[in-house]
């Protein structure tokens, strides 16, 4: 297929679409309006479900009613509307269900702004909602992952039984860049086993769905099933890019980022490595599972670590906890829906 | 011709855990009898609320979910899309659809969703201890109105059936009673074309069922069946409020 | 052809008691596994299966047979 000039906000549509999604869900929020405008025309022209839900609450609702049918959900918003939706996460985890929630973030706290940041981190990956759950958490840094990671969501989720969060911003949404669309067919229906689904009673004993465990112990096994399957996603959905770190013994900083802040930091590495110093650069593509290992194995190469990030800091305390005393680790921080810029970063790295 | 009245197929044997002459329990057994008589239980997934009822999918004999406190009419909607030739109802009490599931019933019912809502009012939360409900009547003592629900501190009890019966997505709103035997055979036939609405694809149909909760209330299951009559139905009288099949 | 109960479901709300119409029921003076006082028929000659007991059971502990 020919590559074609895309929306950030319009790939995660097409690329849900091609991983065979059923059903899109979602409520108006600035910055990703564009992806229930693009997903009402596009999934009736499929013959498939679309709905301007009366809130985020009541689409990440839906996306449940639709996940337990074993059929594939999405719903999007940004900072706000993800809080909204931070129950129906926990009930999805806590019933072992798939679903896909895209948040192009915002920013924040409160209403915030429109611009995109990064301020959701913690939100992300260290619960948002209640009880013990992780989701794992993409973060794509360009409008062609932000389609390839859209997806690959629908995989995982339906693979693990766990939703799957895109955690996109602003600026990944509203840029466009050429995109180079798959040939694969949509995720096949029978891929993973659906014995759990609720389709009605049919040739078979009646089934429930439930996250509410009384009894003595019940809850508590559900738990630790739950930390077994995070630990084998931990084992095997890590990914993370690294650049300019392995053809070197030592390196002056290794930067580190996530999503668009990412895309800063190659531009000031490339500075900076034009002036002679030795910079390298640590990506994260899951946020959870984070490659805590990674970064600790290239902690020893390198004196200094810097995080940038768009936020008052929250990535940086996993690189903290990743590299311990192997070497210092600084912060670089715009919050409140302002984008780093690659001079700011070259000044601190030199 | 011999005739038996025994438990429906669409429920199981398991005893249910609510109190002596509370009304779900009824509910229950008709809403059963229904599914057993419209011959659908293969092809049923009922959504349980949170509240009393919250362990229906240990009670009903076919696939239930639960739903986050309020969201079942969300939950539906999200299931009948994908399989509409399933017969997709939900149970709620009055915290679930009238406290914090206003938004979503009133949408499912604006968007015209060919779903079955069964909506169980007995005047108070149950589960958690008997405290003020939107459908507390005035005058009423529960556990957060020790003295009474009074218009100028707790305002005036919400009445759905009323509410909804302008919104042009609904085909079918009843309110019905298991109160004494004559209301509960009208409660069933209401039950009845609930579900027959939407095998017919006529759209949202919702029987709010007025009900006993003898404990909260403080009374004998008999004095409760009393009271519902001599003071529920005055805020919320019994009848159809809404029926496009006619 | 008359009520049958099943005395450990009863939960003794007397509701088929009341409404039965022709007062053949009453609650029996043994308590059950529950610690409830179960309905019982008091006479099984009286019983015509109307059903009305069924009707308001909320336990489904009554089953009738009509020929």
């Amino acid at each position: 297929m020919k590559k074609i000039l895309m929306q950030g906000n319009v790939a995660l549509c097409e690329g849900a679409i091609a991983a065979g999604l059923d059903a899109y869900f979602g409520y108006p929020i600035t910055p990703q309006n564009e992806v229930a405008v693009h997903m009402s025309r596009r999934m009736r022209e499929l013959n498939r479900v679309f709905i301007q839900a009366e809130s985020e609450i009541a689409a990440i609702n839906m996306v449940f009613g639709v996940s337990i049918t074993g059929k594939r959900a999405m719903t999007s918003s940004s900072s706000p509307g993800i809080s909204l939706k931070q129950e129906g996460i926990s009930y999805l985890c806590g019933c072992e269900l798939p679903g896909v929630i895209a948040n192009i973030q915002r920013g924040g706290p409160g209403l915030g702004n429109i611009s995109g940041s990064q301020g959701d981190y913690f939100q992300a990956v260290k619960g948002g909602g209640h009880g013990d759950y992780r989701m794992i958490t993409l973060a794509p840094a360009s409008v062609q992952e932000v389609y390839d990671f859209a997806y690959l969501s629908f995989d995982l989720t339906e693979k693990y039984h766990n939703p799957v969060l895109i955690l996109m911003d602003g600026y990944t949404g509203q840029m466009m860049e050429p995109v180079q669309r798959t040939d694969r067919p949509p995720i096949p229906a029978k891929k993973y086993k659906k014995d759990w689904v609720l389709d009605g009673c049919k040739g078979r004993e009646p089934r429930k769905i439930r996250s509410l465990l009384m009894n003595e112990g019940e809850l508590e096994e559900l738990n630790w099933k739950l930390k077994k399957k995070y630990d084998k996603i931990t084992d095997t959905e890590i990914r993370v890019e690294t650049i300019n770190t392995n053809s070197v013994k030592k390196l002056d900083v290794i930067l580190i980022a996530f999503g668009v802040a990412s895309r800063v930091c190659k531009g000031a590495m490339n500075i900076a490595r034009e002036k002679g110093k030795k910079v390298g650069l640590i990506r994260p593509l899951t946020l959870w599972p984070f490659p805590y290992k990674t970064i600790e194995k290239l902690a020893k190469k390198t004196k200094k670590i810097l995080v940038v990030e768009m936020n008052l800091g929250q990535m940086v305390e996993d690189v903290k906890i990743a590299v311990g005393d192997k070497c210092k680790v600084e912060f670089l921080g715009r919050p409140g829906g302002s984008i780093v810029n690659q001079d700011e970063i070259f000044s601190k790295i030199k | 011709m011999t005739k038996i009245l025994k438990r429906p197929d669409s429920l199981k044997p398991a005893r249910h855990l609510y109190c002596a002459g509370c009304g779900h329990g009824i509910i229950h057994r008709l809403v059963a009898e229904v599914i057993d008589e419209l011959n659908v239980r293969e092809i049923t997934i009922g959504i349980a609320p949170v509240g009393c009822a919250v362990f229906a999918y240990d009670y009903f004999n076919f696939d239930v979910t639960e739903a986050a406190h309020g969201r079942p009419p969300a939950v539906a909607t999200g299931i009948k899309r994908v399989l509409p030739d399933r017969i997709v109802f939900t149970y709620q009490g009055d915290g679930d659809l009238a406290a914090i599931g206003t938004a979503e019933i009133v949408h499912a019912a604006t968007r015209g969703e060919n779903i079955t809502v069964i909506f169980v009012n007995n005047t108070t939360y149950g589960m958690t201890g008997g405290q003020m409900a939107p459908t507390t009547v005035i005058g009423q003592k529960t556990a957060t109105t020790p003295f009474g629900r009074r218009p100028e501190y707790e305002g005036y009890p919400i009445k759905i059936c009323e509410l909804l019966s302008s919104t042009e997505g609904v085909c079918y709103l009843e309110r019905v009673s298991v109160n004494n035997p004559k209301n509960v055979i009208r409660a069933k036939k209401s039950i009845k074309k609930s579900f027959q609405n939407q095998i017919d694809k006529r759209g949202f149909s919702l029987v709010e069922v007025l009900s006993m909760c003898p404990v909260n209330w403080g009374k004998t299951p008999i004095e409760s069946c009393k009271w519902v009559e001599e003071v529920v139905t005055k805020t919320f009288p019994l009848g159809v409020f809404k029926d496009k099949t006619v | 052809m008359s009520a049958k109960i099943d005395k450990e479901r009863c939960k003794g709300c007397e509701l088929c008691v009341f409404y039965c119409p022709q007062k053949c029921l009453k609650l029996s003076e043994v308590l059950n596994m529950s610690g409830y006082r179960p309905a019982e028929l008091i006479n099984e000659e009286s019983c015509n299966s109307c059903g009305m007991c069924y009707i308001m059971c909320p336990d489904y502990t009554i089953e009738i047979i009509k020929g």
